[in-house]
């Protein structure tokens, strides 16, 4: 990761909210190299049957659309306003009172006004209005209309693709208006005419395919588990199972493919395998539904029914009685606000029950998919987990709630109830910067990429200030989550603004506190790092 | 742009009353704004009114999307908040309480200033204040004003009227509410103009229901504290308007025109206007649904059929490396 191309930190906070002298209709977008992100490939389109598979980039000039690309997409437009009541009554409703203008951390981290929510959504409105409202058709620029054109579309581009669809922005909105919402509705139609970006499509190609976002064949997932294996019974001294498409297992257990490929996140897969190992319990991976994430979020809503279909088939082909998820953010927004309503019913399923408390997750009953944290909660709860904080007294700990897990479900004490279980340091940031209100990493939605590092940087400023808050006052050095996109932009994000700062998953935090049955001298941390006292 | 959006909508509510005061001139003009144009106005209020609910509420709400804003009701043992994040009916109903008389959403707003190269999240609740003494204001006001379409006067609207001249300040007695009102309103229109972020996003409509309202208030109050309108006349055309009977009024003054002007104006314009979030509050998704996915299965009116990647696909693709790594397949 090379922070070389973008400016200093002390250069990037030096930030001018003041709009410029021209109309937001007379600026027409500027493609600055590090704020966008590179176009989905051929290859990838093709493999999704995505329309208009070509080579291009955003910064051309000639995007090659089809000829008739405007028809294309007033009618994808006229057909979304008819399925969907949020995108008819948000284009309608807004009253530009501005409440949501400095919550998006776009527009506080680069001070660009067509990054205020209002102003993101006024790009899509103002064409809606010329085209599906009498006013807009009769008055023009007068009642807030303007053409569809290539300047527009461009427009259009490169701010929704600057929103990572937290829903900050919409827990202040008088009405609940969703920039979230309106994102997803010009990404929908940007892919209309193959305008989308390519680690966003790359991952849902591979998705497809493979089973995850990664690309990884069936035997490199068995290869990486069992060196976690090997590295578990390295640092503990104890033996874990890798169960594997297992029929017969009670649980299908979920995780977003990047625990289980790059550092940090590989820890709290660890964790995930100690933990099941410990209590016993008969679960299994799937090679097949082997990614928890669903970059189908961040393309159209067909896109994530066809990636997340791959669950629930996976959980009847082996026969489980329910499905366990783990530690991602916009993986749990599709499996609580999507999956069921999209894949199911899962009738097929059973009501889920915690073979080791006997806990019936009743709030879990229909979709028949429990998160990891409740689950652990619930056996932390029980006195199920033999756990020693101590071993985590080199950690000073601090909390950062995922966009989707805080806006989309309102998962906010299970994981503080277990960091409070498994470490002796921990300490929350600014009450304006957490929970509900929880400021975005940045880099979610797809726009994690490198050539997209400024942006990032600049987006993900807010999170990483309140971090370096309690950096200052409590010492800490160590950033929990549970999202895996998190884990791993956030250590970039840390690296750029607060160095010193690295980022685990709550589950990392829980398996160093684990006590297992028949371990050696527990000396390292998962990471090989030495524990106090050692 | 912004600032011509500004000059625009004052002038098109100058010409407004520049009209007004000529149909005061022309007893043709009168007739057309007394007898004719009020039931135009209204019908187009009702009927644009009932349009716009009925466009929305046409389409279908395929996915259950609340933005949620408090801990879910998860494990049994963990505090949930049943209103900032409901589970079920009732939490629905408070949460949209809370909207819709109380603003609870505008009551979390914050103002975000770079301070000693970080951003610092100051308390701003002044839009929510001055929004909601403008609403309420100009509830208490509009409903006072049944007092010219009712006979006898209701009680209710009697004591409403007392409690609002309450301070007995002037004769007649100033109201409070056109006080809040006219408060409220200055806030958000200097708001507009001054703070340079709302002046960007500000487009025609937004000054004119300002500006429109502004005047409606205004020529209110001119006709009660310095130009008294005929109040026997005025109940007797708005008798005339509920009995079906109107007849064009004699010797009423030319602000009375004005404020019948704006009115209308504003009845014939609110449904096509952004004034309809008075009606989309209560339609939308993120507030009025309960945040119960995984216990209840909402169902999508569309959902249809899409190309998926079968496991059946992906064993053929991979059978021989599922093999070679020890893994179970379906067909050998």
């Amino acid at each position: 990761m090379s922070f070389d191309k973008i400016p200093k930190p002390d250069q990037l906070i030096q930030i001018q909210y003041a709009p410029p002298k021209t109309g937001w209709m007379e600026t027409p977008v500027e493609f600055r190299p590090g704020t966008w992100s590179y176009s989905g490939t051929a290859k990838s389109l093709t493999a999704l049957d995505l329309p208009n598979p070509r080579s291009w980039q955003p910064s051309d000039d000639d995007w090659k659309l089809p000829e008739n690309w405007q028809a294309i997409i007033l009618s994808g437009m006229k057909e979304r306003l008819g399925k969907y009541r949020s995108f008819r009554l948000f284009m309608d409703v807004c009253v530009r009172c501005g409440a949501c203008a400095d919550k998006c951390h776009f527009y506080i981290g680069s001070g660009d006004p067509k990054n205020m929510p209002v102003l993101r959504a006024e790009l899509l409105r103002s064409v809606y209005r010329r085209y599906f409202t009498k006013s807009g058709k009769l008055f023009g620029r007068l009642a807030g209309a303007r053409d569809l054109t290539m300047d527009v579309l461009k427009e259009w581009f490169y701010y929704f693709y600057q929103c990572t669809e937290c829903r900050r922005c919409s827990a202040f909105c008088p009405f609940g208006i969703d920039q979230a919402e309106i994102t997803m509705m010009g990404r929908e139609l940007l892919n209309l005419v193959g305008c989308n970006i390519n680690w966003v499509t790359e991952p849902a190609a591979n998705c497809f395919r493979t089973g995850n976002h990664l690309g990884i064949q069936p035997g490199g997932i068995k290869d990486i588990l069992d060196f976690f294996a090997d590295d578990i019974e390295e640092r503990t001294g104890v033996r874990v199972d890798v169960p594997l498409n297992k029929k017969g297992a009670d649980i299908l257990f979920v995780t977003p493919s990047g625990d289980y490929f790059a550092d940090p996140g590989t820890y709290t897969c660890m964790g995930y395998m100690m933990l099941f190992h410990e209590i016993g319990l008969n679960y299994t991976f799937s090679t097949y539904a082997s990614e928890g994430g669903n970059f189908g979020l961040f393309s159209s809503h067909e896109m994530i029914k066809r990636l997340n279909a791959k669950i629930y088939a996976e959980a009847k082909r082996l026969g489980v009685k329910w499905i366990l998820g783990g530690e991602c953010g916009h993986m749990w927004r599709v499996l609580n606000q999507y999956m069921d309503t999209m894949n199911g019913p899962a009738d097929f399923l059973q009501e889920p029950v915690s073979p080791i408390t006997g806990t019936r997750f009743e709030n879990a009953k229909s979709t028949k998919m429990v998160h990891i944290v409740e689950f652990t909660a619930d056996l932390i709860r029980n006195g199920k987990l033999k756990l020693d904080p101590s071993r985590n007294n080199t950690q000073r700990v601090t909390f950062h709630d995922s966009c989707n897990p805080a806006r989309a479900m309102g998962l906010f004490e299970e994981p503080r109830y277990i960091i409070n279980h498994v470490c002796n340091h921990f300490y929350e940031m600014a009450e304006d910067t957490i929970r509900e209100k929880t400021l975005c990493c940045g880099a979610g939605a797809g726009l994690g990429n490198d050539e997209n590092m400024e942006m990032r940087m600049r987006g993900g400023m807010p999170r990483a200030m309140a971090v370096k808050k309690v950096v200052e006052k409590h010492g800490v050095n160590r950033l929990a989550c549970i999202c895996a996109i998190d884990r791993a932009t956030l250590s970039s994000l840390m690296d750029y603004w607060v160095p010193g700062v690295t980022v685990m998953g709550v589950h990392e935090l829980l398996a160093n506190a684990l006590v297992m049955t028949g371990e050696k001298e527990r000396k390292t941390d998962l990471r090989g790092e030495p524990l106090a006292g050692y | 742009m912004p600032m011509k959006n500004l000059g625009l909508s004052i002038i098109a509510v100058l010409i407004l009353a520049l009209l007004a005061i000529g149909i005061a001139m022309s007893h043709g003009m009168a007739y057309l704004l007394t007898v004719i144009i009020p039931y135009v106005a209204f019908a187009v209020f009702l009927a644009g009114f009932v349009y716009r609910i009925i466009k929305w509420g046409s389409s279908p709400v395929p996915f259950r999307i609340p933005t949620t804003c408090g801990q879910g009701k998860t494990l049994p043992w963990i505090k949930t908040n049943p209103v900032e994040n409901p589970a079920g009916f009732w939490g629905v109903v408070a949460r949209m309480a809370q909207e819709i008389f109380l603003f609870r959403s505008l009551f979390r707003n914050t103002h975000v200033e770079i301070i000693d190269g970080r951003p610092v999240y100051g308390s701003a609740k002044w839009l929510w204040f001055f929004g909601l003494m403008f609403h309420w204001s100009l509830l208490i006001i509009v409903l006072r004003h049944l007092r010219f379409f009712i006979e006898p006067i209701s009680p209710l609207i009697g004591a409403l009227s007392a409690v609002d001249g309450f301070f007995e300040i002037g004769i007649p007695a100033l109201y409070l509410s056109d006080i809040a009102l006219l408060t409220g309103l200055s806030f958000l229109f200097l708001r507009r103009v001054i703070v340079p972020q709302i002046r960007y996003i500000s487009l025609f409509t937004d000054y004119f229901s300002l500006l429109l309202i502004i005047g409606i208030v205004s020529t209110g109050l001119l006709m009660r504290h310095f130009f008294p309108a005929d109040l026997n006349a005025v109940k007797t055309l708005a008798m005339d308007w509920v009995t079906f009977s109107p007849v064009a009024p004699q010797g009423i003054s030319a602000v009375f025109y004005i404020h019948l002007c704006f009115v209308f104006t504003l009845m014939a314009w609110f449904p096509a206007s952004k004034l309809m979030h008075a009606g989309g509050i209560f339609l939308s998704p993120t507030r009025n649904l309960a945040s119960n996915n995984r216990m209840q299965r909402h169902v999508n009116p569309w959902n249809a059929p899409v190309k998926v990647h079968t496991y059946e696909e992906y064993e053929n693709e991979f059978r021989d490396k599922m093999k070679a790594a020890g893994l179970p397949v379906e067909k050998e």
